[in-house]
This record gives structure tokens, sequence and C-alpha cells, in this order.
């Protein structure tokens, strides 16, 4: 019995164009996660630090980190890609070595330039009485920022974050530019074989995965409802 | 000696001269309430005191420790003059408590950081932190929320809020207790509870300033009262002086409007 199911296992499913297309999708999808854990690992951190700069009263340093963010901001991430793949080698000769490497770096980059302005956002919704409060109270900067001020601006940040952290799940598609073998590129072998089904069933993947991260905002989100404000 | 000395305070905001000259003292368990108009410059001058602002010029002196002077601005640091705010307590009008903290949290989060600063602290860190929240405690029970303990702010009444920060800013043990207008933003059957919390801390000697509209309140409460019109005091005496016999005419016209 076990026998027949492991046969019918083997010559219905694994053996079939399907399982072969859905394995090495699966991945190429592994590509996609790897680049979107570590853009989120460098970008989120970064993106605070570039806040600090764009809200700075030291002029030069503000207006420097607006003029950056405004030229990833207005630049397509496409081109940011080929610009740290390419512009190494091209100018300091000495080319990228590793495709992921140079496409972590531009995701980072260009990420972290629009957490920093959903940081600003939030950061500049608390209200001054939050400060002020902490300010008769004796604390330090750092503790009004770290202790009072942080916990607010998660909370008010969750919404729009989440909405910038699905769009990068889909943008890591973006790597295939720079031959980073994702979801998209591990398709197109097949595509280029003529068949052409698998393309479209990448989109599932990417529900799922969207899906997945819409679940867990969700839970942030009420966790962090307990108070208001 | 005088717990609070303000000397001839100026202060504007661009060409809008709000505090033109503020002189007064005050003595140790003493009350002031400060009235006037809209725009006459009381609560400037209340930041002014609380280095919540900087004034222009003149000379602030809380318990011994000077918290600004214009002739010696340079000598103080940003690490002093945060010290020196610490004698002075500041009630908000719109009370401005911390929404991610429960009620006992808010009252404690600024003395336990503090707290980290003295030197004995790593060695008996349990017993610090247990002793100012039963400190916090105690405070809690004596503006009637001792129940609220683990509630948070958004679950309170605008007046229950009101209670929790005159209590988070008695924790920090202040010489001074400053309110602004403490209870404009309460519906007017909430004021109440605030003005008994203000009256028992009265009767604790608990030297007070305070910004208030509520006229009957400063004449039963204030040992002192000042009047401000257009950023000077425009009269100043005891209770019966001021609100009972007024003598100048812009006092005489800003009381007659309250007891219309």
């Amino acid at each position: 019995m076990t026998e027949i199911l492991l046969n019918a296992a083997q010559g219905g499913f694994l053996n079939s164009e399907f399982a072969e297309v859905s394995i090495s999708l699966l991945d190429g999808l592994w590509e996609n996660i790897r680049l979107f854990s570590s853009t989120l690992l460098f970008a989120l951190p970064l993106g605070l630090i570039i806040t600090f700069g764009s809200m700075s009263k030291f002029r030069p340093l503000k207006y420097l980190t607006r003029l950056f963010v405004w030229v990833i901001r207005g630049t397509p991430l496409m081109l940011q890609l080929f610009v740290v793949f390419y512009v190494p080698g091209l100018i300091f000769n000495v080319p990228m070595q590793d495709r992921m490497t140079a496409a972590l770096i531009a995701f980072v980059i260009n990420y972290s330039a629009y957490f920093s302005e959903i940081y600003r956002g939030g950061i500049e919704s608390i209200p001054k009485g939050q400060y002020e409060a902490c300010q008769v109270l004796g604390m330090t900067k750092g503790q009004t920022f770290f202790k009072v001020i942080l916990m607010q601006v998660v909370k008010r940040v969750v919404p729009p974050m989440s909405n910038e952290i699905i769009t990068l799940v889909k943008d890591t598609s973006l790597a295939r530019v720079i031959a980073v073998s994702e979801i998209l590129m591990a398709a197109e072998r097949f595509s280029r074989k003529g068949v052409i089904w698998p393309l479209f069933y990448t989109a599932v993947y990417f529900l799922v995965f969207c899906g997945g991260l819409t679940l867990l905002f969700g839970w942030i989100e009420k966790k962090l409802d307990y108070y208001k404000g | 000696m005088a717990i609070l000395e303000v000397t001839n305070v100026h202060k504007s905001f661009g060409s809008n001269h709000v505090l033109n000259g503020i002189g007064f003292s005050l003595e140790e368990g003493s009350v002031l309430s400060i009235i006037g108009s809209s725009g006459s410059g009381k609560t400037t001058l209340l930041r002014c005191i609380t280095s919540l602002e900087t004034a222009d010029e003149g000379k602030i002196v809380v318990n011994g420790n000077v918290v600004f002077d214009s002739e010696n601005q340079h000598k103080f640091t940003k690490d002093e003059i945060r010290k020196a705010r610490l004698s002075v307590g500041l009630v908000f009008q719109s009370f401005n408590l911390f929404p991610q903290y429960s009620v006992l949290e808010n009252v404690t989060l600024a003395v336990k950081l503090h707290a980290k600063d003295r030197p004995d602290y790593k060695a008996n860190k349990k017993a610090i932190i247990e002793e100012i929240e039963a400190e916090g405690m105690e405070l809690l029970r004596k503006v009637g929320l001792a129940e609220k303990r683990d509630a948070y702010p958004c679950e309170l009444s605008g007046g229950q809020q009101q209670r929790v920060s005159i209590a988070r800013a008695l924790a920090m043990k202040p010489d001074i207790l400053f309110f602004d207008e403490p209870t404009s933003a309460l519906d007017p059957e909430l004021t109440g509870e605030i003005l008994k919390v203000i009256k028992g801390l009265a009767a604790d000697n608990m030297t007070m300033v305070i910004v208030t509209h509520e006229m009957s309140f400063a004449r039963d409460v204030s040992d002192y009262i000042i009047f401000m019109d257009d950023g000077v005091i425009a009269e100043q005496g005891t209770p019966e002086q001021v609100i009972m016999n007024p003598q100048n005419e812009r006092t005489k016209a800003f009381l007659s409007r309250f007891q219309q």
C-alpha cells in the first residue's frame, strides 16, 4: 500500500512538471527572502540615523541629509541597482564580486531613505507637551527619546511601515536586473523554454508571503492597542 | 529668605513683548495665584521660571539656586540647567501624561531614571525601586487614585488625568509646584476635584504658584495674588486687597467681567 502511494507520489507529483517548477520557484523565493530580511535588518536602524540627520539643528547636516533623501527617493530603485553594481568597476576598477551584496547595498540605501521619512513623520507628530513634560521632570534628551517618545512613534508608524515593508517584498524582484537569481528569474528560465505559466504562478508565492506579513502587522497593531495617543 | 525671587524678567517673541520687567518674591509654604486676561503673559512667566522658555533679561532664583541670570548666562551648562529645573515642578493645562505608561509608571518613571545617578543604585537597585514605587503609591493615595495604579491615561477622566499629573510632579519633590491653568481643559463639574487636591497641598504647606481663571478659588487658597496686565504686574497683594478691594482700574475691569 505504502509502496503504491509512494510510486503514485513520485510518478504523479514529485516527478511532475508542477513539482519541478514549484521547487525551483521556492529556491528563487529563498533569494527574495534573504534580500528582504537583510534589507530590513540594516535599513530599519539606518533609517533612524538618517531621520536624526534630517531633523538635526546643525544646518549643513540637515540639508545634506535631505539632499540625499531627495536623490534616493527621486531616482528609480532599478537605476540605483545598476549604479551600485556597475559603478565600482567602471570608475574605481574594483568590480562588484557578489550580485547579492550589490543588491543588498542598493536596497538598504533606498529603503532607509523611505523609512527615515516615515520615522520623521512619526516623531514630528508627537505633541510638544510630551517633550515639555520630560523637560520639567529633568530627563535628559536620550531618556526623553528612548523612554517616552520612541514607543509612541512606533505605534504611529506601524501602519505606514507595514505598507512600505510589503512593497519591499515585491521590490526584491527588481534584483533580477543585475541577475540575482530570485523568483522571477527562476520563472523566466521556464518561459524561455516555452512554458509560460510559472511566471504567473509566482504571484501565489508573493501573495502568501505578503499575506503572512499582513497578519503579523495586524497582530503588532493589536498588541499596541492597549493605549491611545 | 524667599524661596522664589524673580527680578526684572523680560521676554519677547520677535517684536511681541510678552513680559516687560516682572519682579516678585515668594515665601516658603505660601500660595501665590497669578490672574489676568489671556495674553497678559501669565503662562510665559511660568514657562520662564520653569526653564521651558529662556527669558531675555532678568534673574530667577529658586531656593538659593540661580536658575536664570542674564548677566551670567554663559556659566550654565545644559546639565546644570536640567538639575536646577528639578527644584521646580509644573502641572500643565493639558496634563501631558505619557500615554503608553500606567498611572503608577507615569508617577515613578522620572524618579526611577534619576535614581540611576545615585552611587548606591547598583548595590540596592531592588530596594530603591520598591521604595520609589511605595512613594508613588503614597502620592496616588493623596490624590485619591490609588485604585487606578494600573490604568492607562486614556482610561481616565480629565480630572483623574490631571490628578495623576499632580502626583507625577510631586514625585520629584520640588521646592515649588507651578500650575498652568490646571482646570482650564476640564469640564466645569471636574474642576472641583483638582481644586480640592490643590487645597490639600496648601494645607500641607506646599509652596505653589497657580495661574488660574478660578477667581473664588484663587481668593480662598492664596496667600498672595498677582494681577498681570500687558506683561507687567499691575497689582499685587493679599486676596482681600487685590480681589475684594482692587485699586487699579484694569484690575477692576478684569474682575467685574468675572462677577457678571
